[in-house]
């Protein structure tokens, strides 16, 4: 298997210098990242990949057995830390894919120097008996569930990734409109469902390595409660909020969330 | 066709353009809004207003364009919606439901622009949304249909799976003094393919085995491929001799599709005899127009057993038979096989012969770096090549590999 192939792997930047790698959450591709992208570069060797399902990642890679938890995500990062063998790397995980971040540096600590956790939620579905709140109700997220089941959202229309899975002839995705965020609506069916059902309280506690959490001001997808949860769960970790409204600071943002990111990465040795 | 325009209609136009471009916006045949960057609403029109059910104030400077969705919405919105946006500066035709005053949904068609200013920041964000239910229903409906038609497939499938099953032996018999193994390849889920082999007891100790190929493929040629088969199995009970058993089979299928739609086959025929006196076993192979076996020795040398002049069966009323006959001794195998394997198409630089087939010449020389082998182990490399030709393999493949195991006393089995 070919991993930079498989997860679509970018390296830029300034090359010799602190790694960073900047995984997207659910719902786009590694151009979530473009932003951000001309200030890391700078400082750093800056790697960017697509989950396998979204952009252009190797859709023939899926299946339902790997990616049905975010374990297949994590052994996915990994990977791609093993194959590029650039040394350990500062993470950036989006949304879902802080989760990643955090299963992965609880397995393999000496890959990761830092982890920088952008808005993360490690459980969306309030929980009531332990007085925590994800934002969600179990309903809210059955509706999200079912409307994407229904293929009620978004793709039934222009987001039908006609020219998904056509590598060989990438100018097509190019004039698309919406081509920015190409997801195949059968894997993001089953990525919405690991993402909203997954609940990873529990690993928070088995990082050890430096952790940033970095919440937006206001987010309908993860209130502030959720990043003061994950920094109390994590020992040594810290909190900041970024003036930004959405879920996505590294759009609504990006000056503010490329300088966090920044600052956080430590010098190299 | 050009219409001049004259006096009294340039009255009634002017009537007409007493529709204000106030009265336009609201009461368009679909809604407006325009949201701040954040989301907060800044202007709704009076369309929206009543698909909704809300009063302006309780909008305006109060809600968010994402606080107007349902939950799966809403996350649906800050996941791929806003993000779009924000990169593209417009999104366009994204289905979406709107949850009413009174808790009703309503699907929407919602496209999107970003408005900057002269220097190019961005200031507001326009957004039209279309009524889509009747949109909807009709989407329903062709997933409803989708369904329907991937639950038949899935069923047809299934009814090909046992089909095939049940035109090829449960299992081949064990035949004392030989190792033999077989394998079927389907090349198509689709349809059912028209290969077949067997393997059974004759009297006296002898053994019939056979291998074919009817033409055609699906349901039709799976009739003949069961009429082929328990035609054989009959024959070589009556009269054993190869030839006479391919005969025979040739009148049935000749006399059974005669006219119109014509039937036929190609089929190798075996009679196995144990050799009591010199070990090992005799074996007669008559041929209707089928590919050569392949006869690879103890020593490692390859064999095409080549039977000329054998004529397909079933085509024509009498039919030339051609045979062979050879000893097999211990730690030959013979290898018999159908022609999807050889008219497998091949895409490899270099290894394209034949017109992009496999072919016959690679197929021996994949026997020669095979041999010598066992009936078991010439199926295991044969269904490696099938896996490694994948697609290129569009016809369904057979193949049937007898061998006389050494004595125990010559040490291992290659």
């Amino acid at each position: 298997m070919d991993v930079r192939g498989r997860n679509h792997v970018t390296v830029s930047g300034r090359a010799g210098g602190p790694v960073v790698m900047l995984a997207h959450g659910f719902g786009c591709d590694q151009n979530m990242w473009r932003l951000v992208l001309p200030r890391l570069e700078r400082d750093f060797t800056v790697v960017l990949f697509d989950h396998v399902g979204a952009g252009r990642s190797d859709l023939s890679a899926w299946s339902r057995a790997r990616y049905s938890t975010l374990d297949g995500y994590t052994d996915d990062v990994l990977e791609i830390c093993r194959e590029l063998a650039l040394g350990p790397v500062t993470f950036v995980g989006h949304s879902v894919s802080a989760s990643m971040g955090v299963l992965a540096a609880a397995r393999e600590p000496e890959a990761f120097t830092s982890l920088v956790l952008l808005t993360p939620s490690p459980c969306f579905i309030d929980d009531p008996a332990t007085g925590y709140r994800g934002g969600f109700s179990a309903e809210d997220i059955d509706e999200l569930l079912g409307s994407l089941d229904a293929n009620y959202l978004g793709w039934s229309g222009a987001m039908a990734p006609v020219i998904m899975g056509n590598p060989e002839r990438p100018e097509l995705g190019e004039e698309l409109a919406n081509s920015f965020c190409r997801t195949d609506p059968d894997i993001a069916r089953v990525f919405a469902r690991v993402t909203f059902l997954s609940d990873h309280r529990a690993d928070l506690a088995g990082v050890t390595v430096p952790t940033l959490v970095a919440q937006c001001s206001h987010d309908a997808i993860a209130p502030p409660e959720v990043g003061e949860f994950v920094r109390s769960q994590i020992r040594g970790s810290r909190l900041i909020t970024l003036n930004a409204i959405g879920h996505c600071p590294q759009l609504a943002a990006p000056e503010e969330t490329a300088a966090a990111i920044a600052d956080f990465v430590p010098a190299a040795p | 066709m050009t219409h001049r325009i004259d006096d009294d209609d340039q009255t009634a136009l002017s009537a007409l353009l007493e529709d204000s471009a106030e009265d336009l916006y609201e009461h368009a045949p679909c809604g407006y809004l325009s949201t701040l960057l954040d989301g907060t609403i800044a202007k709704i029109n009076t369309t929206l207003l009543d698909w909704l059910g809300h009063a302006r104030d309780d909008l305006i400077g109060q809600k968010t364009f994402a606080d107007l969705l349902t939950v799966g919405g809403r996350i649906y919105h800050e996941t791929h919606y806003a993000p779009l946006l924000r990169m593209q500066g417009e999104v366009s035709g994204i289905a979406l439901e709107l949850k009413t005053a009174d808790g009703a949904r309503l699907p929407v068609l919602v496209t999107s622009t970003v408005k900057s200013d002269a220097d190019g920041r961005p200031l507001l964000i326009r957004t039209t949304l279309f009524d889509a239910r009747d949109r909807r229903a009709y989407e329903t409906e062709l997933l409803r249909a989708r369904q329907e038609a991937e639950r038949e497939r899935e069923e047809l499938k299934r009814l090909n799976a046992t089909l095939q099953q049940t035109l090829l032996p449960p299992a081949l018999v064990n035949v004392p003094g030989l190792d033999v193994a077989a394998h079927y390849h389907i090349a198509s889920v689709d349809q059912v393919g028209g290969d077949f082999y067997d393997l059974f007891p004759l009297a006296d100790g002898t053994w019939g085995l056979f291998l074919g190929d009817v033409c055609g493929k699906g349901a039709a040629a799976a009739a003949v491929t069961s009429l082929a088969r328990y035609t054989l199995r009959a024959a070589a009970v009556y009269d054993p001799d190869p030839a006479a058993v391919l005969h025979n089979l040739n009148t049935v299928l000749n006399h059974e599709y005669n006219g119109h739609d014509p039937r036929f086959c190609t089929v190798v025929f075996g009679l196995l005899t144990p050799d009591a006196d010199h070990g090992g076993f005799r074996i007669t192979l008559a041929s209707g127009g089928h590919p050569p076996a392949l006869l690879l020795r103890a020593d490692g040398g390859v064999a095409p057993l080549p039977t000329p002049g054998g004529q397909l069966i079933g085509a024509l009323p009498d039919v030339q038979i051609a045979t062979t006959s050879l000893h097999l001794e211990a730690g030959d195998t013979l290898l018999l096989h159908t022609d999807g394997l050889t008219e497998a198409h091949t895409a490899q630089n270099g290894t394209i012969r034949d017109g992009g087939r496999y072919g016959d010449e690679a197929l021996l020389d994949f026997a020669r770096a095979l041999a010598p082998t066992t009936a078991s182990g010439a199926i295991a490399a044969i269904r490696d090549l099938l896996d490694t030709l994948g697609v290129g393999v569009d016809d369904d493949t057979a193949v049937l590999a007898i061998n006389v195991p050494r004595p125990a006393s010559e040490g291992h089995q290659p």
